[in-house]
């Protein structure tokens, strides 16, 4: 990435606010959430649980899938989902896409 | 003005009164009326939140009086209101100063225009509560503006000029109105203060840019800025320092349209023929000009030259006024420790520049508020007037 000169850069120290949207932490991810729809329940306790932003749910609250720009693959979703409705597995897998 | 306006705090006409340096301050902080003023009291500069704190309880300002537990405090809270598009002033001097030194190259970094009204006093150790420059020239590099005032109209007059140079968008620098504590601070003299309304006028509307309040843009300061960004961002306020003199000249020139007062970042007195100068600054000028027509009552042709504008420095200018003396003195009320004291060094270093190699005698005066008597600057102008120049440095008022 070419670096800004002093005459280009925001002064005062600032940056835009809100930067974080654009960044892709879904780069860092070994392990995928995988969502079954058909076991969901849509209890939304992983949308709770999400350290992210990574659960998407519609405006009536249904968990409507998952957002891999943002998920890290912490796997919390997995591990409070009472139906098992979402499965971690290796990126590895993934290769492919 | 009518003679019963005065008690009600209702005052619409310009006037001369007799006040303190600090009280004229706290007026001009009355008629800016700043959006926040976070204040921690400290001698000598308490009387100005003192003074000014009467003005919120009376309902003569709009400010948030924000009274915190120290300085570091004070001038952190009064950071945080400026970046967010508050206009910001507070007060201090001396070890107060020094506590919140860690905050001021922050508040430059984030270009807070905020306008300060420094109290010089001696910093401790020991415990002394009068006169010298040593706790403002320790903030000489911390990226502030600083003007240092003779007598109580400039200070006021600074104070509201101070604002717009400030917040001028090609400047955004924080700046230090500097005043002799006792000296100037708390003697009485005639000020003329101007009308309220004009000074309204002359300072308008405070139009930040990047307003952590602008809810629309928003931002976020003071990001970690590693090998990659810091040298650009210091770069930059480098350069904001550059601006000051362009737009210094300019606020000064439409606030001597105003009130018939100039103040030149150096003022000149006796110069232009002069052999032997002192170089001098604050409230000290006073007993060099009246030394000066001594001396001239006699047949020297001597002259004085005060440095108003310290940061940025105007070397050329002073090059320039000095470049015909013979000889030269150069009076510093703080001490360079291991080094030669700040003005000097400073004063060196323009003449340098301008290739003008003359003779040059520091002197160290006042510390602690020790007087600086005509006779004290009449011993240095006797140096220069019978050729006892030297690379060593030399003491005024001090007992060996």
């Amino acid at each position: 990435m070419k670096l800004k000169g002093w005459k280009d850069l925001p002064i005062a120290t600032t940056v835009p606010a809100s930067t974080a949207e654009q960044v892709e932490t879904g780069q860092w991810r070994s392990m995928r959430p995988v969502w079954d729809e058909e076991k969901c329940i849509h209890c939304l306790q992983c949308w709770v649980q999400c350290p992210d932003r990574s659960i998407k749910a519609d405006e009536k609250g249904n968990m409507t899938g998952i957002e891999y720009f943002y998920c890290k693959g912490c796997g919390l979703c997995a591990a409070i989902c009472p139906k098992k409705a979402i499965e971690m597995r290796p990126e590895a897998e993934f290769l492919e896409e | 003005m009518k003679s019963d306006d005065r008690g009600k705090g209702v005052i619409h006409m310009p006037r001369k009164d007799i006040t303190s340096g600090n009280w004229a301050v706290a007026e001009a902080m009355r008629q800016v009326n700043p959006d926040v003023v976070a204040a921690y009291p400290i001698t000598p500069s308490t009387d100005i939140p003192m003074k000014f704190s009467e003005f919120v309880a009376d309902g003569l300002v709009d400010t948030n009086l924000v009274t915190v537990e120290s300085e570091h405090s004070a001038i952190s809270a009064c950071l945080a209101a400026s970046i967010s598009g508050a206009r910001v002033m507070t007060a201090s001097s001396a070890n107060g100063v020094a506590l919140m030194h860690e905050i001021f190259p922050i508040a430059a970094s984030y270009r807070a225009p905020i306008v300060f009204a420094l109290v010089n006093r001696s910093l401790g150790a020991p415990i002394n509560i009068h006169c010298d420059h040593s706790d403002s020239m320790a903030e000489r590099d911390s990226s502030w503006i600083q003007l240092y005032c003779e007598d109580a109209q400039e200070v006021y007059d600074s104070m509201i000029m101070g604002v717009r140079l400030a917040e001028h968008k090609d400047v955004l620098l924080p700046v230090f109105v500097c005043q002799d504590g006792f000296i100037t601070s708390h003697c009485f003299e005639p000020v003329e203060f101007l009308d309220d309304e004009q000074v309204k006028d002359f300072i308008g509307e405070r139009e930040p840019i990047n307003s952590l309040l602008d809810i629309k843009n928003p931002v976020a300061y003071g990001s970690l800025a590693l090998t990659d960004y810091y040298f650009e961002i210091k770069r930059q306020q480098i350069e904001a320092m550059k601006q000051v003199r362009r737009v210094y000249d300019e606020v000064s020139r439409e606030f001597a349209s105003i009130t018939g007062r100039q103040y030149p970042v150096i003022e000149t007195y006796k110069t232009d023929d002069a052999d032997h100068i002192m170089v001098i600054m604050s409230s000290a000028t006073g007993a060099a000009k009246e030394t000066v027509d001594a001396l001239r009552e006699k047949g020297h042709k001597v002259g004085c030259l005060r440095i108003r504008m310290f940061r940025p420095f105007p070397a050329t200018e002073i090059a320039d006024a000095l470049k015909k003396a013979r000889n030269i003195a150069v009076c510093d009320r703080a001490a360079g420790y291991g080094a030669p004291a700040p003005l000097f060094t400073e004063i060196k270093s323009a003449l340098y520049d301008a290739g003008i190699h003359i003779p040059a005698n520091s002197y160290v005066y006042g510390l602690g508020g020790r007087d600086f008597f005509p006779h004290n600057a009449e011993e240095a102008f006797m140096d220069l007037i019978e050729n006892r120049v030297s690379t060593e440095e030399k003491y005024l008022g001090l007992r060996e």
